[in-house]
Order: structure tokens, then sequence, then C-alpha cells
């Protein structure tokens, strides 16, 4: 397990760039919003939990395809398939290397953008744990995603149509505990939410990822 | 005495339900349209006016869009654990059913909103679960028209609506929490039914009925189309091999 950790780790930070992309797409996220909605730092301020949080979300869409991909072309996936290892397990590895490769990293740098967002600086203990909370159920649910579509030629485009709707809820409750810190309100009620959508997902989204998975190994 | 499991068999559900549809369509068509056109004959709500008749074709299509997809959910079970392609195949027709019964709800709700409330649109809770649970809908069919192994298509659509249902459940009251938490509550959400009065419920229940035997049609006549299509597509490889 851990062996498939470090592999898909260093595939991720040598090849490609996968690593450095989803965080340059959330700078960009965060630059273009100002341009489109002015530099007025009071409206930033109120709109950043939610231009925070959705641009998380879609840089962390950016990166799903390659979860299963790029394995899937070179066929080393149906030899995971067949490794000692469950299914589920690979799965979970998987999920965990692209979180580490895209959540982490966006989680870490998030107060960053913050500031360029004019977030209160209260919110940003929030906007941290709500980001470290909720970002591993994004990467689960997007192996799930990814595992339905890992065979197709066009797969892209429909796995972000399938994917974004399963992200409401974690999508609701992270963006609404940054803005209750940004106001000033406890915001351990939806935090706790949050928590809990994540470990359920972590702990059921596995097996039906890996179910997808055995149907396109088939 | 018949069991459901019988029509697992193609042939016999082909037999079945093409003596039940004539009779299935006509009952459809009657309760409809009697409904409708007593619904449209109520006298004018004191308040609403006569945006009150939109409610004859809202009510009845919101409530058969959560429905259908309930009944997909069974259907892919069925399909899951029994390995019984009708059901897989109904469950394939019914997605465009509940959607563009999805969409009626929504565009209907708009239709009444604009007047009454004075806007198109407005994220309430049930509005935007409703556009939800739409989002859904295209992705399920789109993920059935983008696999070509039909069997495979079945197993992966039929695990997405296993998943799809817990995600649109947890929106629909992760919706409410977002709502009441950042706004006033749902004050404009009026659920009709409690309150309602004879003059305007008894047309109702009979639209209600009419949409589900409307669907249950539909749903008979495109199972019979893909089982058809199915066929078709055994008949052709059975021609290239020979």
């Amino acid at each position: 397990m851990l062996s498939l950790l470090l592999r898909d780790l260093r595939l991720a930070v040598r090849a490609g760039g996968g690593f450095g992309l989803g965080l340059a797409f959330f700078l960009i996220t965060c630059t273009l919003v100002p341009f489109g909605v002015g530099p007025q730092g009071d409206i930033l301020a109120r709109i950043a939990p939610g231009i925070l949080w959705v641009g998380a979300l879609l840089a962390c869409l950016l990166s799903l395809d390659r979860i299963f991909a790029l394995d899937w072309e070179d066929g080393s996936l149906d030899l995971l398939a067949t490794a000692p290892l469950p299914l589920e397990g690979t799965v979970a590895i998987k999920a965990l290397a692209h979180w580490i490769t895209t959540g982490l990293p966006l989680t870490l740098a998030a107060p960053l953008f913050g500031i360029l967002l004019h977030l209160p600086p209260a919110a940003m203990p929030w906007l941290v744990a709500s980001l470290a909370l909720g970002t591993p159920a994004l990467s689960v649910l997007g192996a799930f995603g990814a595992a339905l579509t890992v065979g197709l030629r066009r797969g892209g485009l429909l796995l972000s149509l399938l994917v974004l709707p399963l992200y409401v809820p974690t999508l609701i409750f992270g963006a609404e505990a940054v803005r209750r810190g940004a106001e000033g309100l406890g915001a351990s009620t939806p935090l706790v939410l949050l928590a809990g959508i994540t470990a359920a997902t972590l702990a059921l989204v596995p097996f039906a990822a890996a179910a997808a998975l055995r149907v396109n190994l088939r | 005495m018949a069991s459901l499991w019988e029509y697992a068999n193609p042939v016999r559900f082909m037999r079945t339900s093409g003596a039940l549809l004539p009779w299935v369509t006509a009952a459809a068509a009657a309760s409809l349209g009697i409904g409708l056109v007593w619904g449209f004959l109520t006298p004018e709500d004191y308040k609403q006016g006569s945006t009150v008749k939109i409610m004859f074709l809202h009510v009845p299509a919101a409530m058969m869009a959560i429905n259908i997809w309930v009944m997909m959910l069974v259907a892919s079970l069925i399909w899951l654990i029994r390995r019984h392609h009708v059901s897989a195949l109904a469950a394939k027709a019914a997605a465009p059913v509940g959607a563009v019964m999805t969409l009626i709800a929504l565009a209907t709700g708009a239709i009444w909103g604009q007047p009454m409330w004075g806007t198109w649109w407005e994220w309430d809770p049930r509005m935007t679960s409703f556009l939800i649970l739409f989002l859904f809908y295209l992705g399920y069919m789109a993920l059935w028209s983008a696999v070509e192994n039909p069997d495979s298509a079945a197993d992966l659509t039929g695990v997405l609506c296993l998943v799809g249902s817990v995600f649109a459940l947890l929106s629909r009251y992760a919706v409410n929490f977002w709502n009441q938490g950042l706004h006033q509550g749902a004050t404009i959400s009026v659920a009709p039914g409690d309150r309602i009065s004879s003059t305007y419920s008894y047309p109702l229940y009979l639209c209600m009925l009419g949409f589900f035997l409307l669907f249950v049609a539909l749903l008979l006549l495109r199972t019979r189309t893909e089982i058809r299509i199915r066929r078709l597509a055994a008949l052709r490889a059975r021609e290239l091999r020979a």
C-alpha cells in the first residue's frame, strides 16, 4: 500500500506537472474573479468564502481523470486489480495520493489566496479547517467519478457532469463554515457536518468506485 | 398467481406489456384530459387569481420527478442483485421521462413564481434541490449514452444511481441548512396540500393519477423499445458471425 502511494506521488510530481497545475489554476481563478466583479474590497470579502471553495473544487476536478486514466492506458490498472491488495484499498490509496497532490497544497495555500480576496483574518482558521476536512471527500468522490468513466474516449466532460452534483453537500457546508467564520459566528456546526460527510464518503465510496472499476476492467 | 419476477423474462414482459399498453394509455389520456379540463374550470383563487391553475401541472410533475428517481433506484438494485435485463432497461427508459418531469416542475414553477413572488427564480431550498435532481438525471443519461457495452453501461449507471440517490437526498437537506443559515427561512415556499380546498384537491388528485398513468404508459413503451433495440443488436451480431 505504501509503495503504491509513493509510486503515485512520484508519478504526480515528476511526470506531467499535475502537482503544481491545480494550484496554478486556483491562483488564476482567484485572480480572475476581481476582474469580473470589480476591485472593491467589501464585495470581495463577502464573496471570498464561496469563491475560494468553488475555486478549490474546480482545481480538484481538473486533475481527477489522472487518477486512473494513465494506469488504464499502460495496463498497470489490470495488474493492480489482480494484486493481493483489494481493489477498494487501491482506490482509497489512489484517492489519498490525489488528495496529497491537490487537496493538501490547496488547503495550505488557501490563506494566501484569502488575502488576495480580502477574506477577514478571523475566517482564515475556518478556511484552512474546512478545506482540510472537505477536500478528502472531493478526492474520494472524484475517484468514484474517474472509476466510472475510466474506459471512455471523451470521459473528461462527462466526469465533471457526474462528479459536480455529488460535490454539492460538501461545498455547501464548507463554504458555510468559512462564511460564518468571516462573520464571527460559531462555525462548528457546518464543520462537524462537513466532517461527517467526509467520514462517510471515505468509508463507503471506495466500495462503489471499486465496483465501477471492476465493471470497466471486465 | 404470477409473480413479479416472471416479467424478468423479456418475452413475457413484451406479451403482458403489449396487452396492457393501450389500456394504460387510454386511462392516462382520460384522467389527464378530465383532470386538466376540470382543473382549468375551477374558480380563480382569491389571492393567486388564475395562476393557481398551474398547480395542476406543477404538483403532479414534481411528485413524479421524485418518484421516478426512486423507481430507477429500485430497478437498478434489482439489476445489480438479480441481473434481470428488463429491470436495467426499465431504469434506462424511465430516466428521460423523469428529467422532463423535473423540467416541467421547474418551468411551471418559474411561470407561477413570476407573477406571484415577482421573480422567475429564487434560491429557495425546494427549487434548488430540484435543479440538483435535474443535474443527476442529466449525468445518469449521459453515462448511459457514453458507455458502449450495454451490460457495463447498466452496471455503471446502476452504481451511479445508488450513490446519486444518497447524495441527492443529502443535498436536499444540506440545501435547507444553507439557505436558512444564509437568509431568512424558506418563507416564500408554499406547500399546498394541507389547507387546500376540495374545489382544487379533487381535480388535483385526478391529475396526479393521470401523470402517474402517463408515466407508466411511457415507461412500458420505452422499455419495449429498448428491448427491441437489444433484440435488433443481437440479430445483427448473429448475422455478422454467420
